[in-house]
């Protein structure tokens, strides 16, 4: 059964999606986004996004690394296989330092880049909008609003009237195919 | 008298500077959809007749690479040059160098980043790839110079029958880790990079894929489709997605700027941290770190300079572009050639026989054609660079950037082998000479390098699309090509 997934309008420039984007957000949509080839500067400011929370994935990532490496460094050198060599401690910061600060930043960005993907849910292979032929331009030079049918703001002629009102390319109406 | 006052008040004001106007980025003002066209038809074109021909090329001498190394290992490490006291030969020397190479990609895709360098978004693709390739080659030299290759996993700490652990205080398992984590940060740093260019190659195939319906072309098209589709991670260029992907991309630039400062500082530390004449010094950290940044600007101007004439990408690659690589050639190559001059000061300020000792036999002893060609190449070729005709005409560049690749790869020699083959103990003298398995391995890595750079321009975006375009007017939604409406009071004088 197919039914409708999300009214999507189509503009050509950067400026004219950032105009219907601040109409749309004005209009107290909540189920919408914005598609873009790049990310468009100020779109966030636009849409009423906050600050990404991507940064916490990375700060405990990479405290994940400091702790794991002293830890192990401690562990091998120090208490399990504990042997002088050079006549230096067995264990001390300093010379645990360097792979303690490498661990941190390979977690550190493990935990930005699995950060992004959690956060956007991706990766996401079955969405109805890539099954759509009009929309395969957004990765190209084409900018798309998508407001999708699940809003409760939702009304097909309102919507469709809103998005008539930001002068777009083209409307069409988006179906899920499953 | 009244003339010669209008002459001058005429004089003064043709000498008013005009104002500067900014070049773009992307020549000519092409639309957006030029730039994925231009960027997605060589990925998805035919290869011309001379990528075939080097590909051969390439790929037969990675076999030779891989057959010496095979030699190698079977017959043991005596098929090499080394000998007492040189025991670091080239294998060392290829590391370093391989590694060093490295580091312009890093210092491109992120401390670049930072610094808010706009024009590393059209180069930052391939110096990125170029480093994870570089780093791929250094990464065989320290395996198989170990001698009994078999045993190399002792340098990793994983659980084993012998109750015996990793010796954490050597620099060189620092360098292990530095090196391991410098590869896996690059590749993912570089593959988010590559999710938005997957998405559209992904996007162009399904729309080119309509047309067919059956046949080895539409088998190969669903193949591609659902490859690029797989690893584009079904990016739909959402603003919500952008945001986070923004953020992370900053905060791994954050993270990849101390990590490539670390890694060559660690990488010296295998040298500074013994006691050798030569190598115990506290200038290693910085002069490495800006040899590598020096070394890596000489490859990927060699590797790019071909390749936008070959690719037709002069008008995103620009003139500007090269200008500014050399620029950073003159910066670090000045760098490098202080810390040389320094190296000597200290030696002889130091008032340590053997220190001086050490450095007026790499610049007078038997291996002074090594050290003056490592002068020449790098202190003195990089100087021309002050002169704009130099730093733009491209063949004159790709000249000097081979000199830049030479003489690094020879400072590295200099200080690997000038320091150890006169060493503690007068009798043990020697003079060190590789042998052809020494020098056709490392010709060999050369085959590895341009084998996986040959398949990644026959595979992927070489200029990250996405964010070209983010640097063009056109993007810009408060300049007029950008849509901006003529009566916005910003539209003309914003960016």
């Amino acid at each position: 059964m197919s039914q409708p997934f999300a009214i999507i309008a189509e503009y050509d420039t950067p400026a004219d999606i950032m105009a219907a984007a601040e109409k749309v957000h004005a209009a107290g949509y909540k189920k919408w986004d914005v598609h873009t080839p790049f990310p468009v500067h100020g779109m966030d400011d636009a849409m009423g996004l906050k600050n990404a929370q991507v940064g916490w994935f990375t700060f405990f990532g990479g405290l994940t690394g400091l702790t794991a490496g002293m830890l192990m460094i401690y562990f091998m050198n120090k208490v399990d296989y504990d042997i002088v060599v050079g006549g230096k401690p067995l264990f001390s910061g300093f010379y645990a330092f360097p792979v303690a600060y490498e661990m941190t930043i390979l977690l550190g960005a493990f935990g930005s880049l699995g950060g992004m993907f959690i956060l956007n849910r991706l990766p996401r292979h079955h969405n109805p909008l890539l099954a759509n032929d009009r929309f395969a331009a957004v990765t190209d030079d084409k900018f798309f609003v998508v407001i999708e049918c699940d809003d409760p703001a939702y009304d097909e002629a309102a919507t469709r009237a809103l998005l008539e009102g930001t002068d777009p390319q083209h409307i069409e109406m988006v179906e899920d195919a499953q | 008298m009244s003339d010669a006052a209008g002459q001058s008040a005429q004089a003064v004001e043709t000498h008013t500077p005009k104002e500067l106007v900014r070049q773009p980025l992307v020549l000519n003002n092409r639309p957006l959809g030029w730039i994925t066209e231009q960027v997605c038809s060589i990925v998805e074109g035919k290869m011309p007749k001379w990528w075939n021909v080097a590909f051969v090329v390439s790929f037969l001498t990675m076999l030779m690479c891989f057959g010496y190394i095979g030699y190698l290992i079977t017959t043991g490490v005596g098929v090499w040059g080394l000998n007492h006291p040189v025991a670091w030969g080239w294998a060392i020397v290829n590391f370093v160098f391989w590694i060093g190479i490295g580091h312009a990609g890093t210092l491109i895709s992120a401390i670049l980043f930072l610094l808010r360098q706009k024009w590393r978004c059209s180069i930052n693709r391939t110096a990125e790839a170029m480093t994870i390739f570089a780093v791929i080659c250094a990464g065989i030299f320290p395996g198989i110079h170990v001698g009994r290759i078999w045993l190399a996993w002792w340098l990793f700490p994983i659980p084993n029958a012998h109750g015996i652990w990793p010796q954490f205080r050597s620099p060189l398992l620092w360098d292990v880790f530095a090196v391991s984590t410098y590869f896996t940060v690059s590749l993912l740093f570089w593959y988010m990079g590559l999710i938005p260019d997957l998405a559209t190659i992904r996007d162009r195939l399904r729309i080119a894929g309509k047309k067919l319906n059956s046949g080895l072309d539409w088998m190969i098209n669903r193949f591609k489709q659902f490859a690029y589709g797989f690893f584009a991670m079904g990016w739909t260029g959402s603003n919500r997605h952008w945001r986070n992907y923004e953020k992370a991309y900053l905060l791994l630039a954050g993270l990849s700027t101390p990590l490539v400062l670390s890694v060559h500082s660690i990488v010296s530390f295998d040298f500074a941290v013994s006691q050798v004449p030569g190598w115990h010094t506290t200038i290693f950290p910085p002069y490495f770190v800006a040899g590598a940044v020096f070394s890596g600007f000489g490859m990927v101007l060699t590797l790019m300079i071909p390749m936008r004439a070959l690719f037709k990408l002069e008008e995103i690659i620009t003139i500007r572009h090269l200008e500014l690589m050399c620029k950073v050639i003159i910066a670090t190559g000045s760098i490098v050639g202080y810390a040389y001059g320094m190296e000597f000061f200290i030696a002889w300020y130091g008032g340590n026989p053997y220190e001086l000792y050490a450095f007026k036999n790499r610049a007078f002893g038997p291996y002074w054609w090594a050290y003056w060609t490592m002068i020449s190449c790098n202190v003195i070729s990089p100087q021309l660079f002050w002169f704009q005709w130099c730093r733009t005409s491209p063949w004159f560049i790709f000249i000097v950037s081979i000199f830049v690749n030479i003489g690094m790869w020879f400072e590295r020699f200099v200080i690997v082998v000038t320091s150890l083959h006169r060493d503690y103990l007068p009798s043990s003298w020697g003079y060190y000479s590789p042998t052809r398995v020494d020098i056709l391995t490392f010709v060999g890595t050369f085959g590895l390098f341009m084998t996986l750079f040959l398949l990644f321009i026959r595979y992927l975006p070489t200029i990250a699309i996405s964010e070209a375009k983010g640097v063009t007017p056109q993007a810009d939604p408060h300049h007029k090509l950008g849509g901006a409406k003529p009566s916005q009071p910003e539209a003309e004088g914003a960016h």
